[in-house]
């Protein structure tokens, strides 16, 4: 039933996509990216057709992974590139949605491979290519906190009550709390598991709100001293206002990768596979990481990127943080046990 | 036969928005689909939704909508009965003043408050000036019952302000004739007229406010979930459809109760009065 109705709307969708795309005949290609918002420098299209005028780029906007998964999981479907997050390929992957990349048709594959190989799920790239990746940690107002900030134990800290913001976001939340009992971050042990969840309900009087993209705004006011969020809000963050700070704890994190896959159905497998190879390339990259704010995998571009950003302490990602960081995994049906205990920590009064 | 042809519109719209979501909410509701494809009927997701964590939520949510329809009723009746008194320009002045902000999306009106409530805003600015440290206003019970109460008081307001206007006055005059103190005249002549004002704004009221959600999100940080708010997890984050259609269903039982008390309180005192729908 649900997947009948999801395949109504996705007909419905596609139907509309296709309106959109009428004369856009000739003997040109035209390759569909499926993208968040506000995850490509907008000028990057026109160049990248400039440079191959036999394509046209059309794009689509995503807001969740689930939504990119029920688009690209339909029969029939238009798009060719689609950017999903690490434990998505891995669903993709074990679903055989995904087309197999002639890595000689992306020569700019040389300059993510170091990163690309230290991603658990497909390591030897041989359906994904890293886009953008990012960890999550603690922003700080280093004002209102004076000791130094290292580890998750400080947002339990009672000193800090009503000063601290969680994220919004079952595996992100959970993650804090699996990481700081120094359990698996994809731990899908129950008992691990119902411990976190009363972690989270302990903390939960001290914690002044649940947010998602509003910790950005309240942390650059100045009001709150603590937060857990991605690293690309705190580098926009930190760059409004210089009294924040940004670290991974050293329990450990997720760090999480966006990958650029071509899917199996694509009819254009080799014109996508050349506007990825565009997307790797070094210039190309850097201006791209630098507009969006989530760091570049590409070690050329990494050199040639904005020094200030360089200094700025959420942006770059060193090897020790890597190391110390994992990748969320798919959990398939266990993510049923996060969801029991996200419930009854938003629930609770 | 031509005016039920002009029906017809909305006879189609009623059947594709109102009938067919009701029918698939009792699908979902009831109904599973085994792996092999049968479907079959269950009482399990009825049994989930009457978890004690969604009663937990579901008791909050008629606390509040209480306490906000009691607050709405304080304050609107006596801003009625003043309006219904002014100068007719003066007052369909002052009404507009109270209509106006309806005309803006509630989510941006919320948005605003986020900005006047916070640790840093406007209103703390000022308490700082006469020397009172800054509260903390935002992401507390008091900041969801105050978004609700500023949303919904214009849907108690009307009601109550239109019957007013329509009130024939001689009743009070009579009343004031025959001896009736002041006191007497509101309780047993003012108020009785004014009833059907009265419980169209209860029920405009306590009936959207329960079922709220993003108010409690935006004003109260997540703290206090309501039954709007689980509502919405059940669907988008959990993708649960089947729970959280049984919950759509105990939220409409729910409603329909209350307003056939409402109806029955209604019809018990329409003599005299106007009846507003």
């Amino acid at each position: 039933m649900k997947k009948t109705l999801a395949l109504v709307f996705a007909i419905l969708l596609l139907a509309v996509s296709l309106v959109g795309c009428g004369g856009a005949g000739g003997e040109k290609t035209t390759i569909h990216l499926l993208n968040w918002g506000e995850y490509l420098e907008p000028t990057l299209i026109d160049q990248f057709q400039k440079e191959n005028p036999d394509i046209i780029v059309k794009f689509t906007n995503t807001t969740s992974n689930e939504e990119m998964y029920t688009v690209c999981a339909t029969e029939g479907t238009e798009i060719d590139i689609v950017v999903p997050s690490d434990y998505l390929v891995e669903r993709f992957i074990n679903e055989d949605l995904l087309a197999e990349l002639d890595l000689n048709n992306i020569p700019n594959f040389k300059y993510v491979e170091e990163v690309s190989k230290t991603r658990t799920f497909d390591p030897e790239s041989k359906y994904s290519i890293p886009y953008m990746m990012g960890t999550v940690g603690i922003v700080y107002n280093k004002t209102l906190v004076d000791e130094p900030v290292d580890s998750w134990d400080i947002l339990w800290d009672e000193k800090y009550s009503g000063q601290i913001l969680m994220y919004d976001s079952i595996r992100d939340s959970m993650m804090v709390a699996l990481a700081k009992l120094g359990y698996d971050i994809n731990s899908t042990n129950p008992e691990e598991i119902a411990k976190a969840g009363e972690l989270l309900m302990q903390q939960k009087p001290l914690v002044y709100a649940y947010l998602t993209d509003e910790i950005r705004t309240s942390m650059i006011g100045g009001s709150v001293a603590l937060a857990v969020d991605y690293s690309g809000a705190a580098v926009g963050a930190i760059q409004e206002n210089s009294d924040l700070d940004y670290v991974v704890p050293k329990e450990g994190s997720n760090v999480w990768v966006d990958n650029l896959v071509v899917l199996k159905s694509s009819k254009n497998k080799e014109a996508a596979e050349r506007f990825i190879n565009f997307l790797c390339d070094p210039e190309v990259s850097k201006k791209n990481s630098e507009y969006i704010g989530y760091t570049t995998p590409n070690a050329e571009a990494m050199k040639m990127i904005d020094p200030e950003l360089l200094e700025n302490p959420a942006y770059p990602i060193s090897s020790d943080v890597i190391d110390r960081c994992e990748y969320y995994k798919d959990l398939g049906d266990d993510l049923s046990l996060y969801n029991d205990v996200w419930m009854k920590l938003r629930t609770a009064g | 036969m031509k005016k039920k042809f002009f029906a017809l519109p909305y006879i189609v719209w009623m059947i594709l928005f109102t009938v067919m979501p009701l029918i698939l909410v009792l699908v979902y509701a009831f109904f599973n689909t085994t792996p092999s494809g049968d479907v079959i009927f269950t009482t399990e997701y009825l049994a989930s939704a009457f978890s004690p964590e969604s009663l937990s939520v579901l008791w909050r949510s008629l606390g509040y909508a209480l306490i906000t329809t009691v607050l709405c009723l304080l304050i609107a009746y006596p801003a009625a009965l003043l309006l219904s008194r002014l100068k007719p320009r003066t007052a369909s002045i002052l009404s507009l003043l109270f209509i106006l902000p309806m005309w803006m999306n509630f989510l941006l009106r919320t948005y605003a408050w986020r900005a006047l409530l916070d640790l840093n805003g406007p209103i703390n600015q000022l308490l700082g000036l006469l020397g009172i440290p800054a509260q903390q206003m935002l992401y507390t019970e008091g900041a969801v019952i105050f978004g609700l109460v500023y949303n919904f008081l214009p849907f108690m307001l009307l009601p109550i302000y239109s019957v007013f206007t329509k009130m024939n006055t001689s009743y009070i005059e009579a009343a004031e004739d025959l001896g009736a103190n002041k006191r007497q005249v509101l309780f047993r002549v003012i108020l009785p007229l004014t009833r059907p004002g009265i419980i169209t704004g209860i029920t405009m009221v306590f009936m959207p406010a329960v079922s709220t959600f993003i108010i409690s999100r935006l004003l109260g940080g997540a703290h206090y979930m309501m039954f709007g708010d689980l509502l919405e997890n059940q669907f988008m984050l959990l993708k649960d459809w089947n729970t959280g259609s049984a919950l759509a269903l105990i939220m409409m039982i729910l409603l329909i109760i209350s307003m056939a008390l409402m109806r029955k309180y209604d019809k018990d005192s329409t003599e005299g009065g106007t009846r507003l729908w």
